[in-house]
């Protein structure tokens, strides 16, 4: 056994020296560019096969790829700690119908879920986006299905905010990162702690390690009816609506977005799937 | 004891209810799976960098390779590997139908083959010089000495440090969950999002990590000792 592997290990060792003759850039370089054509290649026929909709279902282009990030009941969330659900989830899945594909649902960070709408790596994502300029500037935006407050959830015992206005700069306030609620404090002023799940923000609350969370107002009821310990103040930050984003310039994907949308909210269905995540 | 219950209680909900425990089983399936091939990319890759690094330190004529080689090494150890998994997933692989999994894989193998290509040159570097130095005299030749001499006694300091090395991946990779992938920690993740409480699941986690680590350095070591068999020391 120790002979067959060590013999194995000569053999590549061979074969490695043999390329030691070629210069190491060689060795190096020709990976690399293979990968970037393959990229190119990739990236032209998924070019090729979304404009011209007769060639036959190569590859990925019959899924559509949502990505999201699942800590935002009801809108995303998971049961059995795989699956994704939710809201948006139901949505997508409307969209997929529509379109005639697999729906794939993603689930990564909420910054990195915008970063690969971005990039194209996902078709949409819909994580109770909200509209902002800034993000108008780096990809595009379907009709707002959805409203939100942003409200305050605090610790009960240690009832260090009493009311919304007393929120200042002063205060330890959590948030997740690349949220309305981040861009909230910082245009304040404030300096907000961001974390990567709103749970991670309720333990410290939990903890009394911040004074308050400014999150939406759906999630945050979920929270508290989790959590004894905290509670939602009355009174609204400010509202913000939700829409589907798309990489910048996918216009074709967006009207299909657009229509499914917009009779998903005359048909009632989102307040439908609103409540059918709500109350259980 | 409602305290006692309570913890009871929580765990249970992080573990049993809704069969909750096939995502950890899932996600610890696909930790090892992206540590296992990443540890075969990086060995592969590893090794290549290793012999060239070797070879060129010793020859003048080979101060590029040795320059290239040194920067490889240099920039890949000097980035967390977290950085490096977003530049690859968001940047390099920007493919809309890039597995996140082989994304994972060649970041976490990259990563990996320039540790084990100073694990390698290390291994090598620690065979006594009089070992290369019979082989010369007796008329053999440099790659001959190095291929039936020298590798043989290197291998049996190296491949320990590999074990080793798949060790650290199966933690390090703990971190895949922010490319979209479903390992164990994003299985905990989800789980306390879903429970509204986040402790149990990755005390859960934590375990399993623990359990399969110690497991696999028991084998290292009883692995360790087989090789260290014909050592007349």
């Amino acid at each position: 056994m120790k002979k067959g592997i060590a013999l194995l290990l000569v053999a590549a060792m061979t074969a490695a020296m043999a390329a030691c003759g070629n210069s190491a850039n060689e060795t190096k370089a020709p990976a690399a560019d293979t990968q970037a054509e393959t990229s190119d290649v990739q990236d032209t026929e998924a070019a090729d096969t979304a404009a011209d909709t007769q060639a036959e279902a190569s590859g990925d282009s019959d899924k559509l790829i949502m990505v999201t990030e699942a800590g935002f009941a009801p809108y995303e969330y998971t049961e059995d700690g795989q699956t994704v659900v939710g809201v948006d989830v139901d949505i997508a899945n409307a969209i997929a119908e529509a379109m005639g594909k697999e729906l794939v649902v993603q689930n990564t960070t909420f910054d990195g879920a915008l970063l690969a709408v971005q990039q194209g790596k996902a078709d949409f994502a819909a994580a109770g986006i909200s509209v902002t300029e800034e993000r108008e500037k780096v990809m595009d935006f379907s009709v707002e299905y959805a409203t939100s407050k942003q409200v305050v959830v605090v610790n009960k015992e240690a009832g260090r905010v009493d009311s919304v206005d007393a929120l200042s700069g002063d205060l330890v306030i959590g948030v997740q990162t690349g949220t309305v609620a981040d861009y909230y404090c910082q245009d304040e002023g404030w300096t907000p702690k961001a974390y990567g799940k709103f749970m991670e923000a309720a333990m410290d609350l939990k903890n009394d390690k911040i004074d308050c969370i400014i999150m939406d107002a759906l999630p945050a009821e979920e929270m508290v009816a989790a959590n004894d310990d905290l509670a939602v103040l009355d009174g609204e930050v400010f509202t913000d609506r939700y829409a589907i984003a798309v990489q910048k310039g996918n216009q074709e994907l967006l009207d299909q977005i657009n229509a499914v949308l917009e009779q998903l909210i005359a048909d009632g269905k989102i307040e439908e799937f609103t409540i059918n995540h709500t109350t259980k | 004891m409602s305290w006692f219950q309570d913890i009871i209680d929580s765990f249970t909900a992080a573990f049993i209810e809704k069969d909750r425990y096939l995502a950890y089983f899932e996600g610890f399936k696909m930790t090892l799976l992206i540590s296992l091939f990443a540890v075969i990319v990086g060995v592969v890759i590893g090794m290549i960098v290793a012999i060239l690094k070797y070879t060129s330190m010793r020859k003048k004529g080979l101060w590029l390779i040795k320059l290239i080689t040194d920067l490889y090494i240099g920039i890949i150890r000097g980035t967390p590997v977290y950085v490096q998994l977003l530049i690859i997933y968001y940047i390099i692989l920007t493919s809309r139908d890039t597995p996140a999994i082989l994304a994972a894989v060649i970041c976490f193998g990259i990563n990996s083959s320039a540790y084990v290509a100073e694990i390698i040159r290390a291994g090598i570097e620690a065979v006594d010089k009089g070992q290369t130095e019979a082989g010369r005299s007796l008329g053999l030749s440099g790659v001959t000495t190095m291929i039936f001499i020298v590798m043989p006694q290197a291998i049996k300091n190296i491949l320990p440090a590999l074990g080793n090395e798949f060790i650290v991946l199966i933690k390090e990779t703990a971190i895949v969950g922010t490319i979209t992938v479903m390992d164990v920690t994003k299985a905990a993740q989800n789980i306390g999002m879903s429970t509204y409480n986040l402790l149990p699941p990755l005390i859960i986690t934590a375990i399993m990590y623990f359990v399969v680590v110690m497991v696999l350095t028991k084998l290292l070591a009883i692995f360790e000792r087989r090789l260290a068999q014909s050592d007349r020391r």
